[in-house]
């Protein structure tokens, strides 16, 4: 891989899990990790008792950061006290939500950081068995991390015995083959297991309960994993103070789409607006344009129409809460407003679409997306994303019906809730949300006229490839 | 089918690592064929069962869900270009069709759903759309192998293919 565009911070951020990001002459190398003090909370780690290190991390407020926001030490507290089945951590580096880049810039360049938290963890969690499962797609990531793995084992970090304290941890790099569904915890947890990634129903498959070989296993995104490192260094309290109350901490933003300068930054959680990440971040629209949609937290995520406006409710000067109205731009980015703005702040991935771009074929985008993605496990979601598929495309091509926007708002409604997994909402929630949002435009697409017939074509090159 | 000694120890380091479920091998016994033999066939898959002792059916169904494995050989070098939002938002499509000008594989188009892939006629370069290869920021993506090229432009194209014999 060259080496990806050396990006110096912006002021606004505050770098924390990406401190060594683009940093010039930082190497993925452990000989220049423990030059930076690497593993040194490692080494504090171990002196505390495993219990206190969920304690902090309980009381550091960290909530995941891989899509679902749910409280890592509440997760971690699944784990019932005395378990006698082995205990198993994955770590999900599957990166595969569309928009979302930012666990691909830790494991290809600051790959300790990564382990050391997950060391961290297995020790918390009393884990003696931990898997690294990274997409297919980073082939160059897996060695990284499997060279990582061999320098930590040879400086006793990890293998037997680790640091002397009598703890033994093995972990084990896992590659998926390009299966989006391997990113939901138990999809990947069944793909682990050597099977299709189906995911499991929940109950009774809660991870933490049944999960790798029916035995309790905590499933983390890269990033939430490397949090917990420096919750260890600065104490559960003291990383609490950063961010807002229930949404806390750091977290990495991905700005994808039509601005000036699309990137990543380390910001406070709700430290900054949307409409900051866009115009100060990202230094705005290109020229002439103007900002038409976003979608604020990963492909699944609704999409936000410039120009809305949101009820929320917001801590006054006195303490009380009252009303208050903001547009798109005023959201801060952070878990519980932008879920009160009906949207997600889900991966972290900002998608930004500008005045020239077409709602229909956006959405037919991410359509094709989700159909191709689902497992097929359950009807509604494995049917009702081809359709939305073929109505999108067929509003694009010529010869949709005036219905269409109806037909496309009843699918979607008709999966979201309705399924195994919640790529079922994944799937649904842009439909729903594009077509509520962008009305005229779909009602303009549906419109468009039959195209005149062409015979069909087939290339023999299209019969190659398994076709699935 | 040959199996080296090389790629046999690599096989067994893999099984190693699943000390609970040797099933849970398949996905990276899967790779280290598909990366030596270039495809997927019938008597691989009748090996890696046999190896892990499961039917061949636990293997096939992997090959006919995941994406990246094929059963039929690739070009000698196998193109990925990235067809999600963000790269589209940057010009994906175009880029694409420049890239099947270039190495003369047929354009199966941007929208191709499933995962086929088309193969020049010198056998040389494969091209494939795929989904979102989290590298949005820096669109359009693509993966020539193993290696990965992000902000892609058409002017490019020559030089990057030109590493690839
Ligand atoms: C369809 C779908 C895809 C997902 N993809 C990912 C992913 O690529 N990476 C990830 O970390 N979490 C992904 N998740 C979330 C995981 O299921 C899980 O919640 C997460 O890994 C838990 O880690 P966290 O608590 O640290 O966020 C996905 C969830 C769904 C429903
Ligand atoms: S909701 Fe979709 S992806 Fe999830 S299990 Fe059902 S079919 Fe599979
Ligand atoms: S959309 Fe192409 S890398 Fe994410």
């Amino acid at each position: 891989m060259p080496a990806p565009a050396r990006r110096i911070p912006h002021p606004r951020e505050k770098r924390m899990v990406f401190a060594n990001i683009d940093r010039e002459g930082y190497t993925p190398d452990i000989e220049c990790y423990l030059r930076n003090g690497g593993y040194a909370e490692l080494k504090k780690a171990v002196t505390m008792e495993p219990a206190s290190i969920v304690g902090e991390v309980k009381a550091s407020g960290l909530r995941g950061r891989g899509g679902a926001g749910f409280p890592c030490g509440v997760k971690w507290g699944f784990i019932r006290p005395g378990e006698t089945k082995p205990i198993y951590l994955i770590c999900n580096a599957d990166e595969s939500e569309p928009g979302t880049f930012k666990d691909r810039y830790i494991i290809h360049q600051d790959p300790h950081q990564l382990l050391e938290g997950m060391i961290i963890s297995c020790f918390a969690l009393n884990v003696h068995l931990a898997y690294l499962y990274i997409r297919g797609e980073f082939p160059h990531g897996a060695r990284i991390l499997e060279k990582a793995i061999a320098e930590a084992k040879a400086n006793n970090l990890l293998g037997k015995n680790i640091l002397g304290t009598g703890f033994d941890l093995e972990i084990y790099v896992h590659r998926g083959a390009g299966a989006y569904i391997c990113g939901e915890e138990t999809g990947l947890i069944e793909s682990l297991e050597g099977k299709r990634a189906y995911p499991r129903i929940k109950p009774p498959y809660f991870p933490a309960v049944l999960g790798l070989y029916q035995c309790p296993t905590i499933v983390n995104n890269v990033e939430t994993l490397c949090h917990v490192k420096h919750i260890v260094r600065m104490g559960g309290a003291e990383y609490a103070k950063l961010g807002k109350p229930n949404n806390t901490g750091t977290r990495i933003v991905g700005v994808s789409g039509d601005v000036m300068k699309p990137g990543y930054f380390e910001i406070e959680v709700g430290s900054i607006t949307l409409g900051e990440l866009i115009n100060d971040l990202c230094g705005g629209m290109k020229p002439g344009r103007t900002l038409k949609a976003v979608i604020p937290g990963g492909s699944s995520a609704k999409v936000l129409r410039a120009g809305e406006r949101f009820k929320i409710k917001a801590k006054a000067a006195d303490g009380t809460m009252v009303e208050k109205e903001i547009g798109v731009l005023d959201i801060p980015m952070d878990f519980d407003t932008m879920a009160a703005c009906g949207s997600m702040a889900g991966s972290g991935g900002v998608i930004v679409m500008d005045d020239s771009r077409d709602m229909v074929e956006t959405l037919n985008n991410l359509n094709h997306f989700y159909a191709h993605e689902s497992c097929g496990q359950c009807t509604p979601c494995r049917e009702g994303s081809l359709w939305m598929r073929k109505i999108t495309d067929r509003l694009l091509a010529g010869g949709g019906v005036g219905s269409d926007p109806e037909l496309l708002a009843s699918v979607s409604n008709n999966i979201a809730g309705k399924t195994i997994c919640a790529f079922g909402e994944a799937c649904s929630w842009p439909t729903m949300s594009f077509v509520a949002k962008f009305k005229e435009e779909f009602a303009a697409k549906a419109k468009k006229e039959i195209p005149a017939f062409t015979p069909p074509e087939f290339l023999s090159e299209t019969l190659i490839g398994g076709g699935h | 089918m040959q199996i080296p000694p090389q790629l046999l120890t690599q096989i067994d380091e893999a099984v190693s690592h699943y000390p609970v479920s040797k099933r849970s091998a398949s996905l990276p016994l899967l790779h280290l064929f598909q990366e030596h033999f270039g495809y997927i066939s019938d008597e691989a898959i009748q090996w890696i069962a046999a190896k892990l002792e499961l039917q061949p059916i636990a293997i096939l169904e992997l090959v006919t869900f995941y994406p990246m494995f094929r059963r039929s050989p690739a070009g000698r070098h196998h193109i990925r270009i990235c067809k999600t939002l963000s790269c589209a938002l940057a010009g994906a499509a175009a880029l694409k069709a420049k890239l099947c000008e270039a190495t003369g594989v047929a354009d199966l188009g941007h929208g191709t759903n499933g995962n086929a892939f088309a193969v020049s006629p010198d056998g040389k370069f494969s091209i494939e759309s795929v989904e979102c290869l989290a590298s949005c920021g820096s669109g359009p993506v693509m993966m020539v192998n193993d290696d990965f090229y992000q902000a892609v432009t058409a002017e490019e194209i020559p030089t990057i293919l030109s590493k690839y014999q």
